[in-house]
């Protein structure tokens, strides 16, 4: 499947904080409809580079969250700098750019094995597009700072938490949940997304007990359509660019998740 | 050398006939990957005049260690290092692909010895696929030491070995980063270029934020530096134009920080032949057909087939 080729102003039809979240709700009446772990490059239409420092300047991607009936797509940001500071200001009735979707999303989980779906932070976005095509069968296991960053978590009926200061269900890591529900259970594949450090705890996990795994990556990316070779990552066939041959890479391809030092907001 | 500009109608650039003035910025767009991602629409609606390949080098490059880019106040800095397949990688993969396109083909190659830029250009001499060469001359000669596109001897002598080996047009892409681009210039139209294009990333450089004040204080690009584009360039590339446009004849491709037509048909007033879209591709894959249309907008409404040069 393509992607239209340019990139469409749309108009936001909802925009509101959950706890520390904000969810921005924009139609797309033209796109096609996304697939899970797919992404958009965005850009808020107006005050978009000339803003203090003249900054946000390049689009930002974004998995969508979910994917509505009447082609309304739900984005899910966290402010970390001019960029998402930008897209959380936006209000329903101003305009996007939004060019996409892009990528290769998730693929089919291998027959006789049950998906886990593994989030952290805004990671949570692919995981909930995927929970919804997958229905009830899916377990989702979410990780979170604390309690106000996990209230965006009331999106995925059913997901089991895990929260760093145990403000809201298990008090740790989001892998520690993993790990207990592969040791009951090996015959299992994952999905996950979320940040580097439990990407790769993630993906070297899943490596020692053998379970398959797909990890919806991110990278500081300029254009999302493969002309700035900005977004590599490093694989057992070299650097690929993430957002052609990504965002969801296959586990055993990818030879470190770990942040080279940092991602830019 | 160059017919009616401002976009209207057929223009002849060294030879070479294009729809209108605006082409790609070598390494700012990968046809081959964005028909992966937009299909068939991209070959109907092609957004250049041209398409100027990424740089080819002899070897294959896998390209620096990420993270690769940084924004910055209007524009930013890349450090991608010349990824590419290497010229016999090219020639089976990527060539076969290009010479589909709907536009003249430009191949930018780059060689890091006098020969090598040689053993590129003799290659693609051959090929009727394709149109023109752009020598990217930003790197130093290993031999030498000198960079090939910063020093007015350098450059001479590059085009002395280089220019016998092909009759097709030699664009040499000058380096913003040296005392005298003009100079250089003056050089390059001396020893046979055809047309020169300008101007070339800005050294730049940003430190990693997350060690900010910290004793481990790093550079953040994998790279240690890169080069710097988009519209915090514009001034720059405009003043390197018409300083080029001072000293030369040659046809110029004028680049740098063009986002819209106004900019185009500044570059074009400063004494540009062709202007050429980079970064602006990054924020929007259709900024080269857009800005074309915005120039022959800015054209229609003067009556001027293209914007009056500007005085010194």
């Amino acid at each position: 499947m393509t992607a239209p080729f340019g990139r469409r102003r749309v108009p936001v039809t909802a925009a509101g904080a959950i706890g520390a979240h904000t969810i921005v709700t924009v139609v797309d009446e033209d796109g096609p409809r996304p697939e899970p772990g797919q992404f958009y490059m965005l850009a808020a239409a107006e005050r978009w580079g000339g803003g203090e420092d003249e900054r946000p300047f390049l689009p930002r991607a974004f998995s969508h969250m979910r994917v509505h009936a009447d082609n309304r797509l739900d984005f899910v940001l966290h402010e970390v700098g001019p960029g998402t500071r930008r897209l959380a200001e936006l209000e329903s009735g101003d305009e996007v750019w939004l060019l996409g979707p892009l990528g290769h999303g998730f693929r089919p989980a291998r027959s006789g094995r049950r998906p886990i779906l593994v989030g952290g932070g805004v990671g949570i976005a692919p995981i909930t597009a995927l929970k919804d095509e997958l229905g009830a069968t899916a377990l989702v296991l979410l990780g979170f700072r604390d309690a106000a960053h996990a209230a965006v978590a009331e999106r995925v009926p059913g997901a089991r938490l895990a929260t760093d200061d145990g403000s809201a269900g298990h008090q740790g890591l989001v892998t520690d949940l993993l790990c207990a529900e592969l040791g009951c259970d090996p015959r299992a594949e994952v999905f996950a997304c979320g940040p580097h450090g439990m990407l790769e705890a993630v993906r070297v996990l899943c490596a020692e007990l053998g379970v398959p795994a797909q990890l919806a990556m991110e990278a500081g990316m300029a254009c999302g359509y493969g002309a700035c070779f900005g977004c590599v990552v490093p694989t057992r066939d070299g650097y690929v660019r993430l957002c052609l041959e990504g965002p969801v890479l296959d586990a055993a391809e990818v030879l470190s998740c770990s942040a080279p030092a940092g991602v830019a907001a | 050398m160059l017919g009616a500009g401002g976009g209207r109608g057929v223009i002849s650039f060294c030879g070479i006939e294009l729809a209108h003035p605006v082409v790609n910025a070598s390494g700012t767009f990968d046809a081959i990957a964005a028909r992966r991602v937009f299909g068939d629409a991209l070959l109907e609606e092609f957004p250049f005049a041209a398409f100027v390949t990424k740089t080819v080098t002899v070897e294959p490059r896998q390209g620096n260690p990420p993270p690769r880019l940084w924004e910055l106040a209007g524009g930013m800095i890349n450090s991608i290092g010349l990824p590419n397949k290497g010229l016999a990688g090219f020639l089976r993969h990527d060539l076969p692909e290009l010479a589909d396109l709907p536009v003249p083909l430009v191949v930018n190659v780059m060689g890091f010895t006098r020969e090598e830029v040689a053993r590129l250009v003799e290659t693609f001499a051959e090929l009727d696929a394709v149109a023109a060469l752009e020598l990217n001359v930003s790197c130093p000669n290993v031999k030498t030491g000198l960079v090939m596109g910063a020093d007015p001897g350098e450059t001479a002598a590059l085009l002395d070995v280089v220019r016998p080996r092909t009759t097709k047009p030699l664009i040499l892409k000058l380096t913003p980063n040296t005392a005298a681009p003009a100079d250089v210039a003056a050089a390059a139209e001396a020893h046979g270029a055809d047309a020169v294009s300008l101007i070339n990333t800005l050294r730049g450089m940003a430190l990693d934020p997350d060690v900010r004040f910290q004793p481990s204080a790093r550079p953040w690009l994998g790279g240690g530096t890169g080069g710097v584009s988009g519209p915090a360039v514009r001034a720059i590339a405009l003043v390197q134009v018409h300083e080029v446009r001072a000293r030369v004849r040659l046809p110029i491709v004028g680049m740098g920080g063009v986002q819209r037509g106004r900019h185009a048909a500044d570059l074009l007033a400063a004494g540009a032949d062709l202007v050429a879209v980079g970064t602006e591709s990054f924020r929007d894959p259709r900024a080269g057909e857009r800005v074309s249309r915005e120039l022959r907008e800015h054209a229609a409404k003067t009556a001027l087939s293209r914007p009056p040069a500007v005085r010194a």
